[in-house]
């Protein structure tokens, strides 16, 4: 085994060369670290072969159980189409960094820009930034958004009892520092409660938030009354969604929303313990405020087309504590997948698997209903993708009872399961029944 | 850039560029007869459709107008753009790792274990007690960072604590995290020798500060040889030190922030552990605290109990920074170089990336004002504008370094090369910065002339601002 990186080239009589030329004779001394903070202990860290740090990996990941999950609220599995995988994985794209240099990156700076054209036609909004983090983080940035353009609305954020308490959480993390206030706003039936809604907004409101689908696996059907409702209150519109269920619904853009966040990862990445995509979508007219790295078109020096990142200026590494958010690194390769699967699936692709994904979760709540001692769906309302049961009896114990059984549902409340399905385990979904079946 | 003109089919009068998806695909297709009432579903959806072949080809054009670390040196200051070995993605595709995150944390035992292992080797090498992965960026790191401060004073019962203090070399994104956190930044000048001065730090700091945020090496690649002493006057002050780890790559095995006194710090995976950038990100930005401050780290923090891993909420959190876990894919993959290198390839990075910066700037006949740096320096164009240098090199087949940023050097030129360079590539790279540097003005105003674009105006893309195909139809 060699004692050194297999990544950083020279031998020994090359470094010694390298060494003759600064003029030092042991590389140690180019470190100027007085004795005080020098360290000199040794990290605990064996080295490992190709195939055995490959082993080591797989080794403590196959410990995790094989379950076919059932399993949604805000992460989604998609079928991921090989061209994707081994396109993205090109090195060139993935192995380089931000455009600082358009000139030598028109090829991803296109692809971005493609992708902020597909959220464009998806959202109905009239700009679409390259990424966020997730749908969580770009919550928060729809929050610090509002913040900054409605000086002289509220501070009262309200946002509905289904969104996840997660995506609260970061939300809350995202605006403590501003001096803004989450309240929750009631649900009826698996959705908002407008009439509610309504007697409570005030002008201390700065941003109404509503998702469709809910994380609950409902269709919000009064979006655009939730959104007059915001208006009439100088409140901000801000919606949740996914760029399938989008291929689908009303564009929100056309229901009076003035940002769309969300997961756009539900396109172009598997599963993968929740890392995700955050779509941010909004107004033209909110341009100089938007977070995030922009991709606008121009001309090169011989007039042709070319791609470049734009309004640079809004962004911290020129504006720094004036920047209109702190992002850097981004989700770009995440962003570029993304518009492949979409582009790969094409518009009537997009439709089918949207117009599946009302279908599916109605199949299986319809069968689960069958069952005794389970009421499926709960909610009288339209789905996409997923549903939330009533069990008779405890509900964790079905969902752990459900694990041995190699099923891995949600356990959303004592007496409610929410069951996920799409393309990528419909396969499995009679064998859910008759576990079901025998668990209760 | 050549081959790229020359893979494809070319007539006088084609454009350079490939056409848009839309351009040469789009498709509208109607709603009918969806399962969903009228009044809920658009009425049309237009999008491009390529057929796979078709798909392919748009897509691996693309790539062929793209720079990436192997294409060749790609020495972006404090981006520390090093190769990244391809077996780290066949780690991160491990199937049993691709789980939905809701899953019992006793299902998922692989990933846990995992995560604690991740935790632990980067407690260690940054001397530091406690980590969480949660942050899926080094600026989401700071600014959790950021937030651990200001939970520490809460629970002090010193909320009036409201200045972050940042030297004027820091990275854009230390005050602009400190700032989206709400406290009010505060910026010192730094000394004539480029680093922090003791008694503008001392003048700074007091009952307002919060914390000062720190790079060491700082971004002229200095190491800050008074960190113990300006650990002492802010914690005196009774303010928190952050290490803001981006050029974390200079101190593997020779320096560790948490015997340095810092006490908050981030990792930036995507720099020193060598997860691709991927245009831009996912990165990851673990953050690490001392003993006093894991209490207020984000949940769940992974631990393990007997034989098992587990999910915990420190006591005093600061709730959660990343809807999920933050970005697993890049975890995995920082963890498998981690492992393949151990102590020895970890210590010979820094010390080949030291080495690389070193011979870099011997090889070059540019001004560099300040030394001894590390892994980085910053050189100084001179009377030559840093970004036109910046487009001649690229007609000499390299990526050049950062440009005009940090601003105490006029037309700074931030190199990093990082250990991945060989001496033959520096060789060639120092070549191409020599003869930038020599180039007259028509040169340099031309430049460049053998890249996919030439010289792109910013500014007017800037003015008729067009961020979709969508906006392109409107009038220019």
């Amino acid at each position: 085994m060699s004692s050194g990186s297999p990544f950083a080239p020279g031998s020994d009589s090359e470094r010694a060369e390298m060494l003759e030329a600064i003029g030092v004779d042991d590389v140690e001394e180019l470190f100027d670290i007085p004795d005080g903070v020098r360290y000199d202990g040794e990290f605990d860290i064996d080295a490992r072969s190709e195939p055995e740090t490959i082993e080591h990996v797989a080794g403590m990941l196959g410990a995790n159980d094989d379950l076919t999950e059932f399993l949604g609220r805000g992460a989604y599995d998609h079928y991921i189409p090989s061209a994707v995988d081994s396109l993205s994985t090109r090195s060139e794209f993935l192995t380089s960094y931000t455009q600082y240099q358009p000139e030598v990156a028109q090829g991803f700076l296109q692809a971005l820009f493609e992708y902020q054209s597909i959220l464009v036609e998806l959202t109905g909004l009239e700009i679409a930034n390259a990424s966020m983090y997730d749908a969580a983080s770009a919550l928060g940035e729809a929050a610090l958004l509002a913040s900054r353009v409605r000086e002289t609305s509220g501070d009262t954020l309200l946002i509905p009892e289904y969104v996840r308490e997660e995506r609260v959480s970061v939300l809350e993390n995202y605006v403590a520092g501003q001096d803004l206030s989450i309240e929750r706003i009631a649900m009826e039936d698996g959705t908002v409660d407008v009439e509610g809604l309504e007697a409570d907004i005030d002008e201390g409101s700065l941003m109404v938030y509503a998702e469709s689908p809910t994380t609950r696996g409902t269709i919000e059907e009064r979006l655009a009354e939730i959104g007059e409702i915001a208006a009439d209150h100088d409140a901000m519109f801000a919606v949740g969604s996914d760029p399938i269920a989008l291929s689908l619904l009303e564009a929100p853009g056309d229901l009076g929303a003035d940002v769309v966040i969300g997961d756009a990862s539900v396109l172009g990445m598997p599963n993968a313990w929740g890392m995700g995509l955050g779509m941010f979508a909004t107004k033209k007219s909110y341009l100089r405020q938007v977070p995030g790295r922009l991709v606008g078109i121009g001309e090169d020096a011989d007039g042709k087309r070319a791609y470049t990142l734009t309004l640079q200026t809004r962004e911290q590494h020129i504006r720094r504590e004036k920047a209109t958010s702190n992002i850097c690194t981004n989700q770009a390769w995440v962003a570029l997948r993304t518009a492949m699967h979409a582009a790969w699936l094409g518009p009537d692709g997009l439709l089918d698997l949207a117009e599946s994904m009302v279908e599916l979760p109605i199949e299986l709540a319809d069968r689960l209903d069958e069952i005794t001692g389970i009421r499926a769906p709960i909610h009288d309302r339209h789905h996409f993708r997923e549903f939330v049961a009533h069990t008779d009896q405890p509900a964790p114990a079905i969902a752990e009872d459900l694990e041995a059984e190699g099923f891995a549902v949600h356990a959303v409340d004592e007496h409610e399961l929410q069951i996920c399905v799409t393309e990528t385990n419909e396969h499995a979904a009679d064998e859910l029944v008759a576990a079901l079946e025998a668990v209760i | 850039m050549q081959h790229y003109d020359q893979a494809r089919f070319y007539e006088d009068e084609s454009p350079a560029y490939e056409p848009l998806l839309s351009e040469k695909f789009q498709r509208t297709v109607e709603v009918e007869d969806s399962p969903l009432p009228e009044e809920l579903t658009r009425d049309e959806l237009e999008l491009p459709g390529p057929t796979e072949p078709e798909f392919s080809r748009h897509y691996v054009r693309l790539s062929q107008q793209n720079y990436g670390v192997e294409t060749g040196p790609y020495p972006l200051g404090s981006c520390t753009m090093k190769y990244n070995p391809p077996f780290t993605e066949d780690a991160a595709a491990v199937p049993d790792g691709l789980v939905h995150p809701d899953r019992s944390p006793g299902s998922v035992q692989g990933n846990l274990e995992l995560m604690y292992e991740l935790q632990e080797y980067l407690a260690e090498i940054g001397g530091m007690d406690s980590v969480t992965l949660q942050p899926p960026a080094g600026a989401a790191g700071e600014f959790t960072g950021i937030r651990i401060a200001a939970a520490y004073h809460e629970a002090n019962g010193e909320s009036h604590r409201s200045e972050v203090v940042v030297p004027d070399t820091a990275h854009g994104t230390n005050p602009a995290s400190a700032a989206m956190a709400g406290y009010d930044v505060v910026e010192i000048p730094s000394g004539e020798d480029g680093r922090v001065e003791l008694d503008a730090l001392e003048a700074a700091v007091g009952d307002e500060t919060a914390a000062f945020m720190l790079t060491n090496p700082n971004t002229l690649g200095l190491f800050e040889r008074d960190i113990e002493a300006i650990a002492d006057i802010v914690h005196e002050a009774g303010g928190l030190v952050y290490y803001d780890g981006a050029n974390l790559n200079a101190l593997l095995g020779r320096g560790r922030p948490g015997d340095m006194g810092y006490d908050i710090m981030h990792f930036n995976l995507h720099k020193t552990f060598a997860t691709p950038h991927g245009g831009g990100g996912p990165g990851a930005g673990p953050v690490g605290v001392t003993e006093d401050l894991a209490k207020f780290l984000p949940t769940p923090q992974v631990e393990q109990s007997g034989d098992s891993y587990e999910l915990v909420e420190p006591e005093l959190s600061i709730g959660k920074v990343h809807g999920f876990q933050g970005n697993w894919l890049v975890l995995v993959k920082a963890l498998a170089y981690i492992a393949r290198l151990g102590e020895e390839g970890l210590c010979d990075t820094s010390a080949k990336a030291v080495l690389n910066a070193n011979y870099l700037a011997e090889q070059i006949d540019i001004d560099i004002p300040y030394e001894p740096f590390h892994h980085e320096f910053v050189a100084s164009a001179g009377d030559i504008d840093a970004a036109d240098m910046a487009k001649r090199m690229l007609d000499f087949g390299v990526h050049p370094p950062t440009t005009k940023w940090p601003e105490i050097v006029s037309e700074a030129l931030m190199t990093e090369p990082t250990e991945a360079e060989s001496k033959h590539s520096l060789d060639r790279l120092a070549a191409a910065f020599n003869r930038a540097a020599e180039a007259d003005d028509e040169e340099l105003h031309e430049a460049p002339n053998r890249t996919t674009a030439r010289r792109i105006d910013q500014a007017d893309a800037a003015r008729n601002t067009r961020l979709s195909w969508q906006a392109m139809d409107e009038d220019d």
